[in-house]
């Protein structure tokens, strides 16, 4: 069953169009590693589709709610949650009280404090210390652990690890694993291509603001999604209209 | 002994200052919007006290049952008409709109009640000038008295309702990053119209001290604003428990000050209020810039 499906998506920066005529849908469960250059779009179609980030143009249609007029906090209240690019935790709160914080989506559900400190045990030491002194890998599971708390259907990581040690890397990623088996839907992206892919049932690739690839991992090689990547491939078989 | 009991008037006076500057004080660490109608807003509840006590014989801490809330809703409309609005043209629109709104309010009030000085005092029987004897040269006054509790209670309470409730930590996440809050299902708008309800609120509640300990009328609230204000940079704005402080230190440096000289209630006031201004700006954030700047590269 489709979860959220994304029509036409545009969204802008001023004059400039970083996601242009971008059409996707997720079904429910399911796990999309989106990958693409820097500046490829990849950000601000996450951002739009939380809400967080004006849409332009198109449609976001969410458990067949068109959703695309509605405030992030509307979104997130529906099940829609984002870990932004850079964490965004509140710096001046303490762990619990980010992960608190989320109750106010209005969400019951499996996620709960003593639910994320059990999934993120590097968090229960933390549980009174500021966000704003904690380390990456802290800051990273206490922003998915917030976004969790959200109880969320869809739940979209923005570089998850981005500017951590490769042994935290890991760390959160056997976690990834764990949410994955709980059946939330999760778009996720990466610029480990080899990580990502290994993760995701599906990979789309975004190239100049549009869909270059769109396919289960599994048909993909590598190195189609390479060359899609860096543009080398947009108009055979596998591309979208580009 | 004349020196002690000026500094104990002066921590009674400061009660006062922390309360009126807890209201200016909140709305900026929250909003970041400085209010200048803050003065005028207080005033315009002291008035309504007034008419509530003059024309229908209701004490003013029963008024406040009436006037607490009608301020809320006030502070509640007044951020979703203009300062919201304001506060998207950056930090110093809001300073604009709400100087205006001052002025406005300033003239609404003499428009309808005139140039005449009024007070609650006469409303609130021997409290306003019953006091403790504690020795033969010191006596506290049951207000100040009153006064300083009630910023202690007011600053208190609102301290442990942002720390401790989801409504306080919404509106700490808010004043943090505003953008954030929303992909958390916080609706910023609401909160920060909540948060200026409460701010006004409290603003009711220093308008009616201001009304009871002394005297005003409609273009008293200039004044008030000043006091406010200093007491929020001395304490450092944003922090309620340093308000507090804030109100002391400025009611202590003005006692002391009279104690000087006639003259020197408000150029002890001021005084402290430049001393810290000037310590926070030398050992803050700006600190080794304008060191650098002032005593040249050899510091």
């Amino acid at each position: 069953m489709t979860l959220l499906a994304v029509e036409r998506l545009d969204a802008r920066h001023g004059l400039l169009q970083a996601v242009r005529g971008v059409s996707f849908a997720i079904e429910m469960g399911e796990t999309i590693a989106l990958v693409g250059a820097n500046g490829a779009g990849k950000t601000t179609l996450l951002r739009t589709i939380a809400g967080a980030h004006r849409l332009s143009g198109g449609r976001i249609v969410f458990k067949g709610v068109d959703v695309g007029a509605r405030s992030s906090h509307a979104r997130s209240a529906l099940g829609i949650a984002l870990v932004p690019e850079g964490r965004r935790l509140f710096s001046r709160m303490t762990v619990e009280e980010n992960l608190l914080l989320a109750r106010s989506a209005g969400r019951a559900g499996p996620w709960t404090l003593d639910a994320v400190m059990t999934a993120f045990p590097n968090l229960k030491a933390r549980r009174r210390s500021l966000a704003g002194t904690l380390s990456g890998g802290e800051q990273q599971a206490t922003a998915i652990g917030r976004a969790l708390m959200t109880n969320p259907e869809v739940i979209l990581l923005d570089e998850v690890s981005l500017g951590l040690a490769p042994l935290v890397v890991e760390r959160v990623y056997a976690q990834l694993e764990g949410l994955k088996a709980s059946g939330v839907a999760i778009v996720l992206v990466e610029q480990d291509l080899k990580r990502a892919m290994a993760m995701a049932g599906r990979t789309i690739c975004m190239l100049e603001g549009a869909i270059a690839i769109d396919g289960p991992t599994s048909s993909l090689t590598r190195e189609d999604v390479t060359k899609a990547y860096f543009g080398l491939r947009r108009n055979d078989e596998h591309g979208a209209s580009a | 002994m004349i020196l002690v009991n000026q500094a104990i008037q002066g921590i009674l006076l400061g009660g006062y200052y922390a309360l009126i500057a807890c209201g200016l004080s909140f709305m900026f660490s929250v909003m970041r919007i400085i209010n200048l109608a803050h003065g005028s807003l207080a005033i315009l509840s002291a008035f309504a006290l007034y008419v509530l006590a003059d024309r229908f014989d209701v004490s003013p801490f029963l008024g406040l049952i009436v006037v607490v809330p009608a301020m809320a809703l006030i502070g509640w409309a007044l951020q979703r008409t203009v300062l919201e609005r304001s506060a998207r043209g950056g930090l110093l629109v809001p300073v604009l709109s709400t100087f205006g709104l001052s002025i406005i309010i300033d003239n609404l009030l003499f428009q309808q009640f005139g140039a005449d000085t009024r007070s609650l005092a006469p409303y609130i029987g021997d409290l306003s000038f019953d006091s403790w004897a504690i020795t033969d040269e010191i006596a506290i006054g049951k207000l100040a008295a009153l006064t300083l509790a009630t910023a202690i209670v007011l600053l208190g309470g609102i301290q442990i309702f942002l720390k401790r409730t989801q409504l306080g930590r919404m509106i700490r996440a808010t004043a943090e990053d505003a953008d954030t809050v929303g992909l958390v299902g916080v609706n910023a708008r609401r909160v920060n119209a909540i948060a200026a309800a409460i701010a006004m609120a409290t603003v009711a509640i220093s308008g009616a001290f201001l009304a009871m300990r002394a005297t005003f009328d409609p273009y008293a609230g200039a004044l008030q604003l000043i006091f406010a204000f200093e007491a929020s940079v001395i304490g450092g704005a944003g922090s309620l428990w340093g308000t507090l402080l804030g109100g002391v230190v400025l009611g202590v440096a003005q006692s002391l000050g009279a104690s000087v000289s006639p003259q020197g209630f408000f150029i002890g006031g001021h005084l402290a209020f430049l001393v810290a201004l000037f310590a926070r700006l030398f050992f803050g954030d700006f600190g080794p810039r304008l060191r650098r700047a002032f005593l040249g590269r050899a510091a």
